[in-house]
């Protein structure tokens, strides 16, 4: 649990000056070969080519799947499929309700998060240590074998088929109180609350004045990571959305059928996969940064 | 007159203020955790002991260790017990060895460095839904690629989900790739932060470049390994959404003879196809209990060998 406390930082990442000619002169990290390209090329070439051939076949007629040797480059269907599963299913509707169910578990998360993160990093108060690993070790809690009673609770509340059966259980991360915590005792110089306390604050509005605006970067990180685990949720909401589903029951919905039609299944993975596709696109570098801070699984 | 008696109150409020609110901001954490995450977890053991049948409208009936007797005379269980097992290691050491490499070659000065670091990391961000759709596709029995491949090298065609050792394999192919990626990114930052004069060092004693990987970068990295060995085993033992849809229908009986349905799967199918709640609840402490069990042999079996490696 070291790795816990003390995450590899990122001081390896942005080196000082001096180091990174330090660095260049005894050639630390070496530099990379042809053969190390060659096989992080095949790494990552793996890494895309089953995304790639979704594309592939969900911009073909429905007979390119069975082709031999198989069709690689996409065709100009892609339009023609996508109103197809439109057509038939319930998809634009299972979109929204992931939109819905994200939007709501992000914001939740990381504001809780850097509320409870300032707390832990910030305040002192009796028992901080011990709640913190308490809060973090929630984290190894297999949450998913608790399904049955969460089940018959939200049965009592009335909330199945309800998106408030899978949003409020979501309101709250342990990793994102461990990453606000971690983020936060770096990035808050003491001597800024204290100056915030002369000026008069209370400890809430030090969080709303000083801590909400310093903790920005990290919320917006952690909000992307919480983005796409939500949105990428699957068992909870098949077990307690049979007739609301998200985007991932519908999917699964659609590809376990008798027959399964898999241009029609394809483009629905990839309908489903691109909202993350183009976040991760867009903001990747920040998420690979993310993850080698953070070193914890979410 | 009235302003000592003001700042008594305000120091009075202050006070409270700097003691009180810190619980009160971490409060809403640990409500929200204990009512979702760990109070159902508790209450799984409480239901476990009762014939609890969710058709008759809720009602149950203490029944004692019975559904425990019942389970582990269930070869239904073992068998489940067994596919996942199979399936967890066949995931995840090839998937942390195959990370350690890819970190590896990531762990040099590289052109286009963020780029390589975010295809290895792809994966990871796309859903197991839509991973497991994609692979069941290209694992099909008739048009798929991968039977085509290996018609090519003139093996197959093989049915991959009707025997339990394709099915193991295929499905632990699917999440290994699915979290492969990620462990790299992991060791990764771990490899980063070792101190360069250490290979230095190593260099000027004139110790290869595959010493200096075992002898130094391995061993630097424990912490680490450990962590990601507990982490899987966790993750690993509690798989079901892949055995699910690698089926292609939404039956969850893991293949028409069982073949790779794994612990957690059956407790869905207990609980959410049979509505025996009692009973799939006893398979959820079951599984709790075998994950505590597993994840703390394996932080002391890692700990042993990166010692023993440390020593050598």
């Amino acid at each position: 649990m070291t790795v816990l406390a003390d995450p590899p930082s990122t001081r390896a990442e942005t080196p000082a000056p001096q180091s990174r000619a330090r660095r260049r002169s005894f050639g630390y990290p070496r530099r990379g070969s042809v053969w190390t390209y060659a096989a992080l090329l095949a790494v990552v070439a793996g890494s895309v080519f089953p995304l790639y051939w979704s594309l592939v076949v969900s911009s073909q007629t429905s007979d390119a799947v069975a082709k031999v040797p198989p069709v690689l480059i996409p065709g100009g269907h892609l339009f023609d499929n996508i109103a197809r599963v439109f057509d038939s299913t319930d998809f634009a509707e299972a979109l929204l309700n992931s939109f819905i169910v994200s939007g709501s578990v992000t914001i939740s998360v990381v504001f809780f998060s850097t509320l409870a993160g300032f707390a832990f990093a910030k305040l002192r108060f009796r028992g901080r240590k011990v709640l913190l690993v308490v809060a973090i070790g929630t984290s190894v809690v297999p949450q998913q074998l608790g399904i049955i009673p969460l089940y018959l609770l939200m049965a009592e509340f009335g909330w199945t088929d309800r998106l408030a059966a899978v949003i409020v259980p979501g309101l709250v991360t342990a990793f994102g109180v461990f990453f606000m915590t971690q983020y936060l005792g770096r990035a808050v110089p003491d001597e800024l609350l204290e100056a915030g306390r002369i000026d008069g604050c209370g400890t809430f509005g030090l969080f709303w004045h000083v801590v909400l605006p310093a903790a920005r970067p990290a919320a917006a990180v952690l909000g992307l990571f919480t983005f796409m685990q939500a949105w990428n949720d699957f068992f909870w909401p098949l077990v307690v959305l049979q007739d609301n589903a998200t985007v991932q029951v519908a999917l699964s919905s659609l590809a376990s059928g008798y027959t399964t039609d898999y241009t029609l299944t394809l483009t629905g993975t990839l309908l489903a996969t691109l909202p993350i596709l183009v976040i991760f696109m867009v903001l990747g570098r920040q998420i690979v940064g993310g993850i080698m801070q953070g070193a914890i699984k979410g | 007159m009235a302003i000592p008696a003001l700042t008594a109150r305000r120091a009075r409020l202050n006070r409270l203020d700097t003691k009180g609110s810190p619980y009160l901001y971490v409060l809403p954490f640990f409500l929200l955790f204990g009512a979702f995450g760990l109070f159902p977890l508790i209450y799984t053991g409480y239901v476990s002991f009762n014939d609890w049948n969710l058709l008759d409208a809720g009602s149950h009936e203490w029944v004692g260790l019975a559904n425990y007797r019942e389970l582990l005379q269930d070869p239904y269980f073992w068998n489940a017990l067994g596919n996942t097992l199979s399936i967890w290691a066949l995931s995840t050491v090839p998937q942390l060895l195959a990370a350690l490499w890819i970190a590896h070659l990531l762990n040099h000065r590289l052109r286009a460095r963020t780029s390589l670091r975010m295809g290895v990391l792809l994966p990871n961000i796309t859903s197991i839904v839509a991973v497991t759709i994609v692979f069941t596709q290209l694992f099909g029995r008739d048009f798929g690629m991968v039977n085509w491949l290996l018609g090519v090298v003139g093996i197959g065609p093989i049915d991959w989900q009707a025997d339990t050792w394709s099915s193991h394999l295929a499905i632990s192919i699917i999440v290994a790739w699915r979290w492969t990626g990620y462990n790299a990114l992991i060791y990764l930052a771990s490899m980063q932060a070792i101190p360069h004069d250490l290979y230095e060092a190593a260099e000027l004693d004139g110790a290869s470049s595959a010493q200096q990987f075992w002898k130094i970068t391995v061993p630097m990295l424990r912490p680490t390994i450990i962590f990601t060995a507990v982490i899987s085993t966790i993750g690993g033992l509690q798989i079901i959404a892949e055995p699910l849809l690698f089926a292609g229908s939404s039956t969850p009986t893991g293949g028409s003879d069982r073949q790779f349905q794994t612990a957690a799967l059956f407790m869905y199918e207990q609980g959410f196809r049979e509505f025996r709640f009692g009973y799939a609840s006893a398979i959820a402490w079951t599984l709790v209990i075998v994950i505590a069990v597993f994840a703390i042999a394996n932080y002391l079996i890692t700990r042993r060998i990166a010692n023993d490696e440390e020593k050598s």
